[in-house]
């Protein structure tokens, strides 16, 4: 939870939008963002990381509101937003297609200053449409990725401000390209 | 009762036969099964109740109630167990058997594999041997404390960076 001096430092009126109940004047949007699954409850284990933000999760289960709901409650944290979008499968085309669009969607509406995902074929979608449309980008790798990264998280990780891994081996240069980082994990 | 689950997007058959091979040998019969959609041809149990899914509140009790959780070597199922206090028995999907894309369930089985409360079987003929040992264990086992929340400096460093996002 940010503290009042805290508040101060971040000193700035919200763009526009819907400051939500509870949030500090000028709190980064923030869409949190990740399929249901392992995903999920990787991404749910950094929520201190965007206390006192304006928080939107997005996720493929309806059926996940209610605890992303109770759990901001319980914490005394802003109401989020919350969305449920489409599965898809990376065999079927047209579903990630809708899923897509879903995402594009929350995000023309929301406009978040963050987004930061766990993976994956959602989280690699908001990490490219929040550089288009000038958000910070965060992508944490999923723990599930020990020996090599995630196929959607060498696909995202070039389009994050912040890319991480949660395993020290698989640290620094991908390919050619600069790679992730390594600041601990999620358990 | 033990819990019996695989995540909800591909089925398991390998393993969902293992489990359903070893209640027949051990007359368990208290093994509850969420195990994907096995499609026309895919192996449904005999020997155990399942369903495809359970919606997330349905899952969480159930999880709750179990003795033991037997699951793929998914990271939300290891999660879930670890911070629920849970044993859990874990066996990895394999590429070669069309069960996942790759082998990270492999690696993700041997990087648990040290860590206690983790058991892990390499495949469906060690399962029946690693479950029995498990269910030795389990009654004694109450579990580590772990924090819900990552490593502080996994969330200060991701922190620092949103909170001087806004404006």
């Amino acid at each position: 939870m940010l503290t009042v001096s805290k508040r101060a430092e971040i000193n700035v009126f919200p763009k526009s939008g819907f400051p939500k109940d509870g949030a500090f004047v000028g709190a980064p949007r923030v869409l949190a963002i990740a399929s249901a699954g392992g995903h999920w409850i990787q991404l749910n284990r950094l929520r201190p990381a965007w206390d006192g933000c304006e928080t939107t999760y997005v996720t493929t289960d309806e059926g996940l509101r209610g605890a992303a709901m109770a759990d901001a409650a319980a914490r005394g944290q802003p109401q989020p937003g919350f969305h449920a979008i489409p599965d898809a499968n990376r065999d079927r085309t047209f579903s990630l297609i809708l899923q897509l669009m879903a995402i594009l969607r929350i995000m023309l509406r929301g406009r978040p200053d963050v987004v930061i995902s766990t993976g994956a074929s959602p989280g690699y979608f908001a990490l490219r449409l929040g550089r288009l449309l000038g958000a910070k980008t965060v992508w944490v790798d999923s723990a599930a990725n020990a020996e090599e990264l995630s196929l959607s998280g060498r696909r995202a990780g070039p389009h994050a401000r912040i890319w991480l891994t949660q395993w020290p081996h698989l640290a620094g240069r991908e390919g050619k390209d600069r790679g992730p980082s390594f600041e601990g994990s999620v358990i | 009762m033990i819990f019996y689950t695989l995540g909800t997007q591909l089925p398991f058959d390998r393993m969902t036969k293992a489990v359903d091979d070893w209640c027949e040998a051990t007359g368990r019969a208290d093994v509850f099964g969420q195990i994907s959609r096995p499609g026309r041809d895919g192996y449904r149990p005999k020997r155990y109740n399942w369903v495809e899914r359970l919606a997330p509140d349905a899952f969480n009790e159930t999880f709750a109630a179990a003795e033991l959780i037997v699951a793929h070597a998914g990271m939300g199922s290891i999660l879930s167990a670890l911070s629920g206090g849970k044993l859990i028995v874990v066996m990895p999907r394999l590429a070669r058997y069309g069960e996942h894309r790759n082998d990270h369930q492999r690696a993700t089985a041997k990087q648990f594999a040290n860590r206690a409360g983790i058991m892990t079987a390499a495949d469906e003929k060690e399962l029946p041997y690693v479950l029995d040992r498990a269910l030795r264990v389990a009654p004694q086992w109450r579990g580590d404390y772990v924090p819900p929340f990552a490593e502080s400096r996994l969330i200060d460093a991701i922190r620092k960076e949103i909170v001087g996002a806004s404006g």
